[in-house]
């Protein structure tokens, strides 16, 4: 008896486990798409422009990258008209460690639909990984259209076009208080003597602040800005040439031009007489996040911030960034004048993991005229320019925009991607900005070069 | 996908393993005899050692070839990852700081943790106290580096402080310090928090060891004239010395593999890093997949000698 009833029982478990995941089986798997949509809401939009992509109701596109808060809502409030029209959903997702997550994410089999890959050597390395998707037709004819030629020629690896450029910034700008400037009779710099001259005059006239504040800090990129630094420096003091030879490796990372540029970085950001005003001494370049790092200029304790146009939606609300206003940029004067006036600067690109129809839709849309008019008018506090040539300008509030879009699309200016950006991707988002944050706390010029070009990678 | 679809799928999960096991056992208790204890014994262990085999062993070999290979994985470069370690000043560091680490954290942890067993027993505040010390380790080692980056945070000495040991420090009329940014003092600064944490852990095994020697031995003891610190180095710690090599040799292990306080505090910057951190770094961060799993390897290595040595001395116990 004791037998049939242990029997009972045993068939009766496994007949109610059966039943459960049976049933569960069954209900689940309902992929109801929700998450960060911004879906539905008023503003009428001429969806003529958005039949081309097609009803895409339903379909769910996610995005990774590495632009956080505070400049991911203008970004995601550009998408709207998209989702509105197709009836697509937009799944952003930005994070600070994004250089060092997407490239396991890629090779975990767990990547993104689209990625905004701000380095062109990170997608020669992802290129190489087999997994990102070439352009569709309709993107590569949209870049051939409204973009110049070497903006193509960086979403393009072995002749194949893959990442449509997204936006753009200017990064040669040094921030500061205009009034302050007015009040205390600083002219703005125009060349690079006086730019050492007017530090001195300012170190002299303030006992209390430093003319010069920056950061680094920034998480798993902490080092970036030194490297936009030195970048900057060596475009003067060498030229275009020479910064090519550089980034692409033809001449080695410790060549002595290279050095030289180090040593007048070094001059400002590791004199004592000159940062770290409001936050420290010089170490605490090392220990302050990049946001941080212009603030001191508020409130007087700092006069320059060396950053790029993008900085502008670090200011705090009501900030006003404008000629005659709380805050504005000058551009970081010439060094050599033989060696012209070059701008460095930076974008994004939009890389595709999948080919399903709503991710091209969505890739094509992004390089369209019509999402660069729409990035315009939901910019907020600056930091919205791209590199498209048929951009309404005029719709940029923001002044540093204004400026940024003039330089951007004036012929004459002598404009280098970021040269961190285009080295392979263990240099130029790994051992470079290391090296840099190695080089802020102490180490010497000589051996930050060697370590690097150490590390360059062989083949 | 949306809540109800993520709980819908954890419990199909769990159904179709519950499944897999019922069945198993249900299938081994059909047999009966000595042929029936072999099947219910591999059924047992059986389905622990696929995993161990699949999620363990196969990885684990994968990574020891790995660190013989180059960075991309294609071609094999023998010691050299190996070589590297040991020469390089940079990677030296690393191991310089990992040596430090497993060498300071579970004496010191040990330490105060025995001490304190000692002085809160039978006390009357015995349980409050207890609880106090060991609640740091209810919280996640990235929490308490949070806390503790807090602690540490820096301000120029003009400004107003918001770090407790800088604002100690202005108050004293000193400087303020860079307390994470100034090596090789920040690696002590690290083992702290570290040591902040097991404390606790050491306490609670020691108390209990403690609390377990035979009054009758203190009695005896106590009649032979043995008092104080003699009681202590003679008669307490030869009877707990089981308990405290459990404890030595446990946070031991898991100081070898601290990987999220040196990561939140500081990064690995500023000469910190230390093994498990650095091979995360070289790996996914700088493409160097044959120097991390080298790393690993050695991590591996270095942890054998003291998992064997626990092994034995539970044989010995047994």
């Amino acid at each position: 008896m004791a037998h049939q009833m242990k029997k009972r029982r045993s068939l009766a478990a496994l007949a109610g486990i059966a039943a459960i995941s049976l049933t569960a089986a069954a209900c689940g798997g309902s992929d109801d798409s929700s998450g960060d949509s911004t879906a539905g809401g008023g503003s009428s939009v001429d969806c003529a422009a958005y039949k081309q992509y097609g009803d895409l109701k339903g379909k769910t596109v996610s995005v990774y990258t590495s632009i956080v808060a505070p400049e991911d809502e203008p970004h995601k409030n550009s998408y709207k008209p998209f989702e509105q029209c197709t009836g697509a959903t937009i799944k952003y997702e930005g994070s600070k460690e994004f250089e060092a997550q997407l490239p396991v994410r890629v090779r975990g089999g767990n990547a993104p639909d689209i990625a905004y890959v701000p380095q062109p050597g990170l997608l020669k390395t992802l290129v190489s990984t087999g997994k990102v998707m070439e352009a569709p037709a309709e993107t590569a004819a949209n870049v051939d259209k409204f973009f110049g030629e070497d903006w193509k020629a960086y979403g393009t690896v072995d002749g194949k076009f893959y990442a449509a450029p997204l936006g753009a910034n200017v990064k040669s700008f040094v921030w500061y208080s205009p009034g302050s400037f007015k009040d205390a009779g600083y002219a703005v710099p125009q060349t690079w003597d006086e730019l050492m001259a007017l530090s001195d005059k300012i170190a002299a006239d303030n006992p209390e602040a430093k003319p010069w504040c920056a950061g680094i800090g920034s998480g798993d990129a902490t080092g970036w800005p030194a490297t936009d630094w030195l970048e900057d420096v060596l475009l003067r003091t060498g030229g275009t040439e020479v910064y090519d030879k550089w980034v692409n490796h033809e001449i080695p990372f410790n060549d002595p031009q290279v050095a030289e540029a180090l040593g007048k970085v070094g001059a400002i950001l590791k004199n004592p007489k000159y940062v770290n005003g409001g936050l420290g001494d010089v170490k605490t370049i090392a220990s302050t996040q990049f946001q941080d790092a212009g603030q001191p200029i508020l409130d007087g304790s700092c006069w320059m911030h060396r950053q790029a146009s993008f900085y502008a939606a670090n200011w705090p609300e009501g900030t006003k960034v404008a000629e005659d206003g709380d805050i504005w940029a000058f551009y970081l004067p010439a060094i050599d004048p033989a060696k012209g006036k070059p701008v460095l600067g930076g974008g994004e690109f939009v890389t595709a993991f999948a080919d399903r129809p709503e991710v091209k839709a969505f890739q094509t849309y992004l390089s369209s005229v019509e999402w660069a008019n729409e990035r315009y008018k939901t910019c907020g506090s600056g930091g919205c320019v791209t590199a498209n040539k048929e951009a309404d300008a005029s719709l940029l509030k923001n002044p540093v925009d204004k400026l940024s879009a003039e330089i951007l699309q004036d012929p004459k200016a002598e404009f280098r991607f970021d040269g961190s950006d285009l080295m392979p991707g263990a240099v130029g988002a790994g051992t470079f900005w290391k090296g840099m944050t190695d080089w802020i706390v102490g180490k010497d010029d000589k051996s930050t070069l060697d370590f690097i070009e150490g590390s360059w990678p062989k083949s | 996908m949306s809540t109800t679809g993520k709980f819908v799928q954890m419990f199909v999960a769990l159904g179709l393993f519950a499944i897999v096991f019922i069945g198993i056992l249900l299938i081994a208790a059909r047999f009966s005899g000595r042929r029936g204890e072999r099947v219910q014994a591999v059924s047992f262990v059986g389905p622990a050692l696929l995993f161990l085999a699949v999620g363990l062993m196969y990885p684990a070999i994968l990574t020891i070839i790995a660190s013989f290979q180059n960075s991309a994985g294609d071609a094999s470069v023998g010691l050299q990852n190996y070589i590297d370690i040991f020469t390089k000043p940079e990677l030296l560091l690393v191991l310089r700081n990992t040596a430090v680490w497993v060498v300071l954290v579970p004496f010191l942890a040990t330490a105060i943790g025995l001490a304190y067993a000692i002085l809160i027993d039978r006390a009357r505040v015995e349980a409050f106290a207890k609880a106090l010390i060991f609640l740091p380790m209810a919280i996640s080692m990235v929490a308490a580096s949070i806390i503790w980056k807090f602690m540490y945070e820096y301000r120029p000495t003009a400004r107003p402080q918001i770090g407790v040991f800088n604002a100690i420090l202005k108050e004293l009329g000193l400087d303020t310090y860079q307390f994470l940014l100034n090596d090789p003092a920040n690696t002590l600064f690290l083992i702290a928090i570290m040591v902040w944490i097991q404390a606790g852990f050491a306490m609670t095994v020691l108390s209990a060891a403690i609390k377990s020697i035979p009054d009758d031995i203190i009695e005896a003891a106590k009649l032979d004239g043995v008092d104080g610190l003699k009681m202590f180095r003679w008669v307490t710690l030869p009877s707990i010395r089981p308990a405290v090599i459990v404890v030595l040799t446990t946070i031991g292990i898991g100081t070898l593999k601290v990987f999220d306080i040196v990561r939140t505090m500081t990064g690995g910057q500023f000469n910190t890093s230390v093994i498990a951190n650095e091979f995360y770094n070289q790996s996914f961060r700088y493409d160097q997949s044959g120097l991390g799993a080298a790393f690993a390897v050695i991590l591996f290595v270095l942890v054998i000698p003291i998992v064997a040595y626990n092994v034995v001395q539970l044989r010995k116990d047994l």
